[in-house]
């Protein structure tokens, strides 16, 4: 079948259908048919009569399903269709009253709860509206609860609501589900505010960023959090990630032109992935290392100067720095990074994060063994040294450790594991007859 | 069709039958054939409870996952959706009947809710303007679905969020409802224990219920002797751990949805000579996990160290009754050994699966960094070292290691010592933001919320007395034959099964020290029984607990109270019950603030 464009027109447009949405509330038919039972009668007729007004029209046997009140399907099918499309105005008033009877509250609850027909409307003043939310909470079932909320949100003023709410805890805790789950965030936060849950208050505000998508929009945005009433620690947070993204927007700016104009060398050979927008901190450190290492500390993207900016500990920094450079296999970089001069001008290797975790991240970066081997050496603790040699096939280490170490019967082990006739095996083999050495085993 | 869940103690065929029925009589209502548009998330539920040819039989033709935009074609009289009560959905929903309406023959629309009705989705359907297109808007009350012999879960992904940290009772009143329909399916429970506030709340709703009900007296004998209800709050730290049985581990690295796990395809490729190795199949091997399994059933609860020895042994076993073809000499013999086959070759195809998996999940427990993790969540359960900044999660940042990772191992800490000193905290989230992204106070939040990750308040540490009282960590522990629940994290006994078993003997009253400590009240309520139907224990029969864990269950949880069950002189048996079955990766990630 096809209904006609007119009639779906009229369908979606006319404004008796409009009447029915819940929420309007300057409808003045509202008071009489924005009640509850729209929505949460079940096999009533409402939507029915349409089905049936269409059966009408085609006079194909659309099947009647049989739960329904013979009442309603006979005054269905007497009803003009433009009526059917506002069926409760359609309805004789006689059948109308027999839905809103004299329920109590607690009926009323009850029959909200087995999904049956009822009119919230009749509950006018203040103290029947509060005994049916009472009732709602006393069973528990936060889907009737939600029901009276509605009600209760449309025809109280938010003063009131949120007062009444406040001492009752349950209810309060539905409202506030409901509230985020329709996305009602305007009315949220006037409830925090009025609550005086100021820490929810400014994380359920700044929770609405994850929904902006474009960079100058989030910044923006982001700004509007800044002094907004977080703990302490979560205020400096807040506000590096407003500057954060100020950051970035100017960086990624900045690089796509240069990419874009190939004329720089790192951006031809190592081509943007993706980008910097919304990354992590460490990430765009990292990134910064990689593409802007020697850029002076004056400008935004120079590694130096997010380091300040951020306060990101030496630790982090180091690691994210030599993560970078290993990647280019600047080994020069790698190097300078953990040389220290003293006073008197004498160099000195040290590292923060320990050299056995310089090997490991060296490593992953496919570091050429002579490399590795210097770091290697630089192990304080003899077994995690013998350990990373061996792993990392370090030859020379593992040999002259076992040789300090006066380790016979090890350097005999690792013998029989490098390749035989190699220059491994002959270097073990001149200690292991040199009379020098004073073997402890 | 579903023996396995009739294995157990209390047969949960019962139960399966009666959702069955219902979904029948739905399908029946929309005469005609049909077409169901899934919630996707509904699929893996529903396939617990009846296969397509039930659907067939009740003249279903078409089955679509519920997406934007419009309905695929079909030739179908009645289009039915089955969804959860979530808004998102309505939403899709109107967009398929709104695109239906301009082209075609006219069909008839029906909405099936799972659980339950909403009063909030019915509302936005008709903000939609397309309420009126639905004859049928009902309720499909699968609130426990019966996933093994012994085990029920609601499969309700927010209900743990829900319950503590939005303090929705939705989820607790779908609970109690479960409850109420296991109880007249398998009788009034006499008594009802408790720990924490959901539990509490639940056996309220249940008394209230029963009261309303009192129009009909249950006149079915008594399955159940007690109901024991467990708030998750009550016992944060179990999950958290790495599950360290068969089963738990499978979750825990390929993650278990509905007893089927999707496993990676090399393993499973059929070995033929002169393939070269060729075609190997790309998509994922599923594979359905449950005691109907014979070797799994056998190896699902052991604790992994101890099931390579049952495998080899069954492959020698399997081994040796294929020789057997070759005594066979008479045609009587021969004919006994062929009418063995297809059952030895069952077993020889789910013996080649679980040496697979139980390969892959070596590969995973022998590397460094498991070792490496189980050390620190060892030390932490125990007591070691839990005051302080570790190191070992600070590479895991430094490294960046999955962020739920490292929010387990956290919060795992954080709970070993009732809560973190600030300036441990503040180190950790600190790192955190900066290596994840700022956005991710969002969930530091929630998980403070929660009581996983906080500061430590009044300056004391109680687990200690809990871990002691309770005999939480067992330095001996034996993972062959297990003499203690410990097994199933390898020297950590977990805290919730713990409760139930003192429970049971010898009773609470002999911890009310640590009860107190632990959040939430604890209680006991009687429902009496008409004296027709009170229960003479023979001596020696045990008595049958149904435990419900409000908020969820791990699978070493699980197998812990399978454990106790199977005791000899144990006296009582366990049916387990959930809101969910979770791991801790799972379990983290539902409490993660993610874009509306």
């Amino acid at each position: 079948m096809n209904r006609t464009k007119g009639d779906e027109e009229e369908y979606w447009n006319s404004s008796k259908f409009k009447a029915f949405t819940f929420d309007d509330e300057d409808d003045e038919l509202s008071q009489v048919v924005n009640s509850l039972r729209d929505f949460v009668d079940d096999d009533d007729a409402d939507d029915d009569l349409e089905r049936v007004s269409w059966t009408v029209e085609e006079g194909n046997g659309r099947r009647w399903c049989p739960s329904e009140s013979v009442a309603c399907s006979f005054s269905a099918l007497s009803d003009t269709s433009a009526k059917s499309y506002a069926p409760e105005l359609g309805r004789p008033k006689g059948e109308y009253r027999d839905y809103s009877n004299d329920w109590s509250p607690s009926d009323t609850v009850r029959r909200l709860r087995k999904g049956k027909v009822c009119s919230l409307e009749r509950f006018r003043s203040l103290q029947d509206k509060l005994q049916l939310l009472e009732e709602a909470v006393s069973m528990h079932d936060g889907n009737v609860i939600t029901a009276v909320l509605i009600f209760l949100k449309r025809t109280l003023s938010k003063e009131i609501l949120f007062r009444e709410l406040e001492v009752r805890q349950v209810a309060l805790r539905h409202l506030i589900h409901f509230l985020k789950e329709i996305g009602d965030q305007k009315l949220l936060l006037d409830l925090f505010r009025f609550l005086d849950r100021t820490e929810e208050l400014a994380l359920t505000h700044y929770r609405e960023h994850l929904n902006i998508q474009d960079p100058e929009k989030r910044k923006e945005f982001l700004k509007t959090c800044i002094g907004l009433p977080f703990s302490a620690e979560d205020s400096a947070h807040i506000q590096d990630h407003y500057t954060l993204l100020e950051r970035q927007i100017i960086i990624e700016a900045n690089d796509r032109h240069l990419e874009s104009a190939g004329q720089t060398e790192i951006f031809r050979k190592h081509p943007r992935k993706a980008s910097i927008l919304n990354m992590p901190l460490v990430t765009t450190l990292f990134y910064s290392c990689f593409y802007h290492y020697t850029e002076a500390e004056g400008t935004f993207s120079s590694p130096v100067n997010l380091k300040k900016t951020f306060k990101i500990p030496e630790k982090q920094y180091v690691l994210t720095a030599l993560a970078a450079r290993a990647k280019l296999r600047a080994w020069h970089d790698v190097d300078a990074l953990f040389t220290t001069k003293n006073w008197l001008g004498y160099t000195k290797k040290r590292a923060p994060i320990g050299f056995h975790r310089v090997v490991e991240i060296l490593h992953k970066n496919s570091a050429p063994v002579q490399i590795l081997q210097e770091y290697v050496n630089l192990v304080e603790d003899v077994d995690t040294k013998l350990n990373l040699a061996t792993k990392f096939k370090c030859h020379d280490v593992v040999i002259d450790t076992c040789r300090d170490l006066k380790d016979r019967q090890q350097l005999l082990v690792y013998r029989s594991k490098v390749d035989k006739g190699s220059a491994e095996e002959e270097k073990i083999d001149a200690i292991l007859n040199s009379s020098q050495i004073r073997w402890k085993n | 069709m579903a023996a396995h869940l009739s294995y157990g103690r209390v047969n949960l065929n019962v139960l399966r039958e009666a959702v069955r029925r219902e979904l029948r009589e739905f399908l029946d209502k929309c005469a005609g054939s049909k077409a169901i548009v899934w919630d996707e998330y509904l699929t893996g539920p529903f396939g617990l409870i009846a296969q397509y040819s039930l659907l067939k039989e009740h003249e279903v033709e078409k089955m679509f996952t519920l997406k934007g935009s419009r309905l695929p074609a079909a030739d179908v009289k009645n289009i039915i959706f089955v969804v959860r009560p979530r808004l998102e959905l309505m939403d899709i929903i109107s967009e398929n009947v709104l695109s239906e309406d301009r082209r075609g023959p006219a069909r008839d629309f029906h909405i099936l809710f799972v659980p339950r009705r909403s009063l909030l989705c019915e509302q936005r359907l008709k903000d939609l303007g397309v309420l009126g297109s639905f004859i049928h808007r009902e309720e499909y009350s699968l609130d426990l679905i019966p996933f093994d012999g012994d085990l029920l879960s609601m499969e309700s992904e927010g209900a743990f969020k829900e319950c503590y940290l939005e303090s929705d009772q939705t989820s607790l009143y779908h609970a109690a409802k479960g409850l109420m329909t296991l109880q007249a399916l398998y009788g009034t429970i006499p008594q009802i224990f408790g720990k924490g506030e959901c539990a509490r709340q639940v056996a309220n709703m249940m008394i209230r219920m029963k009261r309303e009900f009192t129009g009909s007296q249950n006149s079915i004998f008594p399955v159940f002797d007690n109901l024991l209800l467990l708030d998750r709050n009550v016992d944060l730290l179990t999950p958290l751990a790495t599950q360290l049985t068969y089963e738990g581990l499978i979750d825990e690295i390929y993650g278990i949805q509905n007893s089927y796990v999707k496993l990676p395809p090399e393993k499973f490729a059929p070995k033929k000579q002169g393939d070269g190795g060729k075609d190997l199949p790309t998509e994922a091997k599923k594979l359905q996990l449950n005691s109907a399994e014979e070797l799994y059933a056998e190896i699902r609860d052991k604790n992994f160290n101890a099931v390579g020895s049952v495998l080899s042994k069954k492959a020698k076993v399997i081994s040796a009754a294929f020789e057997e073809r070759h005594n066979a000499k008479t045609v009587g013999e021969i004919k006994q050994f062929v009418s063995q086959l297809p059952h030895m070759q069952a077993a020889r195809g789910s013996l080649a699966n679980h040496t697979s998996i139980a390969e892959l999940i070596k590969d995973v427990t022998t590397s460094e960094d498991f070792f490496d993790k189980l050390t620190v969540e060892q030390e932490f359960m125990s007591g070691i070292d839990t005051d302080k900044v570790n190191s070992y999660i600070e590479d895991c940042i430094a490294q960046k290691h999955p962020l739920i990772k490292v929010l387990r191992l956290v919060c795992l800490q954080s709970v070993c010592n009732s809560g973190l000193k600030q300036k441990v905290l503040d180190y950790y989230k600190r790192e955190i933001l900066q290596t994840y992204g700022y956005e991710h106070i969002l969930t530091l939040y929630n998980l403070e919320k929660a009581g996983l990750l906080k500061p430590q308040t009044g300056g004391r540490n109680t687990y200690p007395t809990v871990r002691k009282t309770l005999r939480l960590w067992m330095d001996d522990v034996n993972e062959q034959n297990p003499t203690d629940i410990s097994y199933v994290y390898s020297g950590y006994a977990p805290l919730s099964v713990r409760l139930a078993q003192l429970l049971s003997r010898p009773g609470w009253r002999s911890i009310e020290e640590v009860l107190r400590i632990l959040p939430g009240p604890h209680f006991e309520e009687r429902q009496p029984l008409p004296t027709g139907l009170q229960k003479k224990r023979q001596p020696g029969e045990n008595r049958v607990t149904l435990i419900f864990f409000l908020g969820g269950v791990t699978f070493a949880e699980i197998a812990a109270l399978r454990f106790l069950s199977q005791l000899e002189d144990g006296g009582t048996e366990y049916v387990i019950a959930t809101t969910k079955l979770i791991n801790g990766a799972s379990w983290i990630e539902s409490l993660m603030e993610k874009p509306f």
